[in-house]
């Protein structure tokens, strides 16, 4: 059953009451509900909720949660002693049903409740956790599924993956409640042209916090978060109480922000994702979203954070970080007006996430195949699943399905007696260990140095970025990066104003299509009333000096920047759709000489840099010749690499756990790139490369959106050269996720980056120090 | 060819863009770090079924650098094998490569950590080679003169030019060579453990499309 019920509508707790009542009518020992949310803290926040009433009625009942949080003995005495309400995430119970005496645990199961089910369906997560339903539905038949969902535009596509294929899945609404409160927060300082700061805000921001009981001011990304964070603390003259949570603190960190905003003593906290979802805290009376949000579902769940009394509307202000985002954001209240929430469709069950779920099968114990297959289709997304599929994941996690044989020996599944088993039962602590779906970049923990505690994480590449002596915000703090030991990265505090490295990377969202079309249509009124007269100004400057994008026509725009020739491609595709086009545009470039050396993508253009200037752009958007390139180069692209390392890991083909800590000596391990390069050389057909290419067709690469595109504009193209950059290519030269282009045009960099090195010695062409002591020549043959 | 000569202890030598080393003077051609095998060696102790396709691509690439060279000695500077046991997975199809690599001329397994002892393969077994005014091993020693070694796999990235490549280093005294095999990582030649090895004047040569050299910061 799915019930469908808005934000605060206190459906979480309905979800909990026929459990509640069954267990007080007839108290028996073990697990009788299972409880998965996609966050760990709504599974702690669920169990004070819980609790209490539990507590005060006096009703026998053992509510605990379990998460990647749960401390070793704790999981130990739940799994011997399991208690009779279990609140965990998708992860952790994959993890319970890897273990030998899952069918114990679970045997006396009763109900599943499944909350914010709509979140996890976006996502691998929520295919990983239906294919543990299945698990769980064959231990314990007749389970009953209940899933809890904010509002959606498509409940049918959630109850179908909701329920045991198949299975009807009745659905419940809920009253969707009175309209939301939603305006752009008017402030005396002009928003920047670019940036996504947003710091201009700050005053009128603090003026608000002042105003309400609590304030969430949520952002986009957790740097975002810790640059707002830290320019509110330094304008906050009277020392209001604001505390900062988001996924890369420490737990700890986490905890004490948590723990102070249930006592209420927080008048306001900055955020991002992790407190996205129904976390029911405390009095939240407003929600300030900075930047503009790139989805309406995202905004309505954000803004149902503020005021959960049911009957009343939720007050909610938009803070647009710069001028383009002032269009996003009135584009983005129309639609929630309009009630008309967006979403992308969902294709069938990913394989990869299949082959993690067949090694966690391997790990409880000896199975058979027939019946792991006709389990797994029971699950929605799965339901069309042929045998030779499900045969080819089989095969891949049993002997690699490598064209060449080669590990007879050390085949991971063996095939005995009609069972599959661990060839080495050893594997399981392994696999186990690699257990999830989330692809987090790598990450390092933060250390202040002589000290234990971790301050937080920042990804890999970032720390990579930092020499000693840089400065950078973690938890609200400005700290110097002193030195990398043993993968920990650590530092010391700083008393300085200003970060010298202000940010690290962080999700990007992209957005909707609905979005843009709305964006489309309103660059092309005469004026624009609705806006701020500074964005309409900015919109009209646009107008003046080049062109506003329209729906049937590409503009490109080519101007000089930081000495180099750039040209920005508005073909408004979605960022997946303009990262492609990047790739295939410099990929043309380079057959035709113009050495470009990176692209940017965005939501709604492609920025081009090269040593050459585009003069003429049609050429580039020849749909043959891009469509020629599409095959050749989707083999060989930076997208296709990434794709293929997350594929691999979420499929047991490469580990991101270790079961010792990482060694330090770093030669060792080798970049997954490789893998890709040798399996596209030698194995081409092998399942990983087919995944992988799925994966990036199903989304990253989006070639379906530039086909569209293309048909669309029909070769409209209109190409305007500029002197310098315009109004509204200026937010994208600030964009991060810059790619690099490995052609000529880099390789003539690399000569002369070399070339400098070699001149700073002052050795560059003479013979004089060769006769020395042996010096360079140089030959290019 | 797109190839950077250079001259240690007076005699000059060739770094070839795929990271192998070309001594003109003794027809000598030196590739370190093969790793043969590694794929075998993670599914035995990890688990792990790597594509099992990098002994196939090292012998290519090594069968490609001897039919431009022409040598009359191979030297392999250690780490040929991942390891001893690994040595005897490899298949038949590239033991005959390797049987057809070594007909003709000399074939040097120089020892390394990973594989201390002899492999049944050809060739000759040394802990060290003269050659000239060079010594090879895997692993450079202390106050060396003429050291050509392996081990470290240095990789190097130009400022602002992308990603690290293998690359070749040296000074007046010693040279190290790039790791040669397919699956191999790197070790940033910043790093201090291989920096300190050499002077403050130390150049490297980046493996790539063109075999590339600079100076070491």
């Amino acid at each position: 059953m799915l019930l469908i019920a808005p934000t605060g509508g206190g459906k979480t707790l309905s979800g909990f009451l026929p459990s509640l009542i069954e267990l007080a009518d007839a108290p028996a020992d073990g697990l009788h509900t299972l409880y998965v949310s996609p966050l760990k803290a709504l599974a702690a926040d669920i169990k004070r909720n819980l609790r209490t009433p539990v507590e005060e009625m006096d009703l026998p009942i053992r509510i605990e949660d379990r998460t990647g949080d749960t401390s070793y003995t704790q999981k130990r005495r739940q799994r011997a002693d399991p208690p009779h309400i279990l609140l965990t995430t998708p992860e952790s119970l994959a993890l319970l049903t890897s273990y030998e005496d899952a069918p114990r645990m679970f045997s006396g199961l009763q109900r599943v409740i499944v909350d914010e089910i709509h979140a996890l369906q976006e996502s691998k997560r929520g295919d990983q956790l239906m294919l543990a339903l299945s698990r769980l539905d064959a231990i314990s038949p007749g389970l009953r599924r209940v899933g809890l969902s904010a509002t959606v535009e498509d409940p049918d596509a959630i109850a179908k993956t909701l329920a045991r294929h198949p299975d009807p899945c009745p659905i419940l609404y809920a009253d969707p409640g009175p309209d939301p409160d939603i305006q752009m927060l008017v402030t005396q300082e002009l928003p920047p042209w670019s940036g996504g700061g947003a710091a201009y805000s700050i005053p009128a921001v603090l003026e608000q916090v002042k105003k309400h009981k609590t304030t969430l001011i949520f952002h986009n990304t957790r740097a975002q978060a810790e640059i707002y964070f830290h320019n509110l603390w330094l304008a906050n003259d009277e020392g209001l109480p604001i505390g900062i949570h988001h996924g890369s603190l420490a737990r700890e960190q986490r905890d004490k922000v948590e723990a102070a905003m249930v006592r209420g003593e927080l008048k306001a906290i900055v955020c991002t994702g992790t407190l996205d979802l129904g976390i029911d805290w405390g009095d939240v009376d407003l929600v300030i979203q900075i930047g503009a949000p790139k989805n309406v579902k995202r905004l309505v769940q954000r803004i149902g954070r503020a005021n959960h009394r049911y009957n009343a509307p939720s007050r909610a202000l938009l803070v647009p970080a710069n001028r383009f985002e002032i269009v996003e954001c009135v584009a983005a209240l129309e639609a929630v007006k309009e009630r008309a929430l967006d979403g992308e469709p969902k294709g069938a069950g990913p394989r990869d996430v299949l082959c993690q779920h067949i090694l966690i099968r391997a790990c409880a114990g000896p199975f058979v195949d027939t019946e792991l297959f006709d389990e797994v289709r029971t699950v929605g997304a799965y339901a069309d699943l042929s045998r030779a599929a499900f045969d080819d994941c089989l095969e891949f996690c049993a002997t690699g399905g490598y064209a060449l044989r080669a590990y007879d020996r050390w085949q991971r599944l063996m095939l005995r007696d009609g069972l599959w088993h661990l060839r080495d039962p050893r594997a399981a602590q392994r696999i186990r260990m690699n257990i999830g779906t989330i692809q987090d970049t790598d990450t390092l923990k933060v250390r202040l140095k002589g000290n234990f505690k971790p301050l937080g994480e920042v990804e890999e590449a970032f720390a990579a970025t930092l020499s000693p002596g840089d400065t950078f915000l973690i938890g609200g703090e400005i700290v110097r990066y002193e030195n990398l030991k043993e993968m920990t990265v650590q530092v010391t505090r700083r008393a300085d104003k200003q970060p010298k490295i202000a940010t690290f990377l962080g999700t990007k969202f992209a957005t909707t299509t609905q979005l843009f079309d709305r964006i489309l249509a309103m660059f092309q009124q005469p004026d624009w009333p609705q806006l701020p007269g500074h964005t309409a100004d900015w919109l009209a400057l646009q107008r003046k000096v080049s062109k506003m994008p329209e729906r049937d026509r590409i503009l490109v725009e080519t101007f000089p920047h930081d000495s180099r020739s750039h040209s920005v491609f508005y073909s408004f595709a979605g960022r997946n759709a303009q990262q492609t086009l990047g790739m295939l545009l410099t990929q043309r470039m380079e057959d035709l000489g113009l050495n470009p050396i990176g692209f940017v993508a965005t939501d709604y253009a492609t920025m081009v840099w090269g040593l050459d200037e585009i003069t003429d752009p049609a050429p580039l958007f020849d749909a043959s010749s891009l469509r020629d390139g599409f095959e050749n180069w989707l083999s060989g692209n930076a997208v296709m690499k990434k794709t293929f390392r997350a594929s691999a890991t979420i499929a047991g083909l490469i580990e991101r756990n270790l079961p010792q800590a990482r060694k330090s000596g770093r030669q060792a391990t080798f970049s997954s790139d490789i893998l890709y390069d040798t399996l596209t050389k030698y194995d081409p057909d092998h399942l990983m490369l087919r995944i992988t290419r799925e994966e990036a067709l199903r989304g990253l690469v989006d070639f379906g959106r530039i086909e569209e595109m293309i048909a669309r504009t029909e070769g409209r193209i209109d190409h305007v050269t500029l002197k310098r950059v315009s109004p509204l290519a200026a937010p994208i030269c600030l964009e991060p996720g810059r790619v690099p282009i490995k052609g000529e045009g880099r390789e003539r960099l690399a000569e002369e980056a070399a070339a400098k090195l070699l001149d700073t010695a002052g050795l560059a062409d003479n013979g004089k120090d060769k006769r020395r002591w042996g010096g360079p020549m140089l030959f290019y043959g | 060819m797109n190839t950077v000569d250079f001259q240690l202890r007076g005699l000059t030598l060739t770094a070839l863009p795929s990271g192998a080393l070309w001594d003109a003077t003794h027809r000598a051609l030196c590739v370190s770090d093969l790793h043969l095998c590694k794929s075998d060696r993670i599914a035995r102790r990890q688990g792990l079924m790597l594509p099992p396709y990098e002994s196939r691509e090292t012998l290519d690439k090594l069968a490609a650098d001897i039919e431009a060279t022409h040598p009359q000695m191979v030297i392999c500077l250690g780490d040929s094998f991942d390891d001893l046991a690994a040595a005897e997975a490899l298949d038949d199809d590239c033991r005959q490569t390797l049987t057809q690599l070594q007909a003709g001329r000399r074939w040097i397994w120089i020892e390394g950590n990973h594989d201390p002892g002899p492999v049944e393969l050809g060739g000759t077994h040394l802990a060290e080679l003269q050659l000239g005014p060079l010594t090879y091993r895997h692993i450079a020693e202390n106050a060396p003169s003429g050291e050509v070694s392996g081990h470290y796999h240095p990789k190097f990235a130009l400022p602002g030019a992308g990603a690290a490549r293998p690359c070749f280093l040296y000074d007046d005294r010693r040279l190290i060579l790039p790791a040669y095999g397919a699956y191999t990582g790197g070790l940033r030649a910043q790093t201090p453990v291989l920096r300190d090895l050499f002077a403050p004047q130390c150049f490297a040569i980046l493996t790539g499309r063109k075999a590339l050299l600079t100076r070491l910061p």
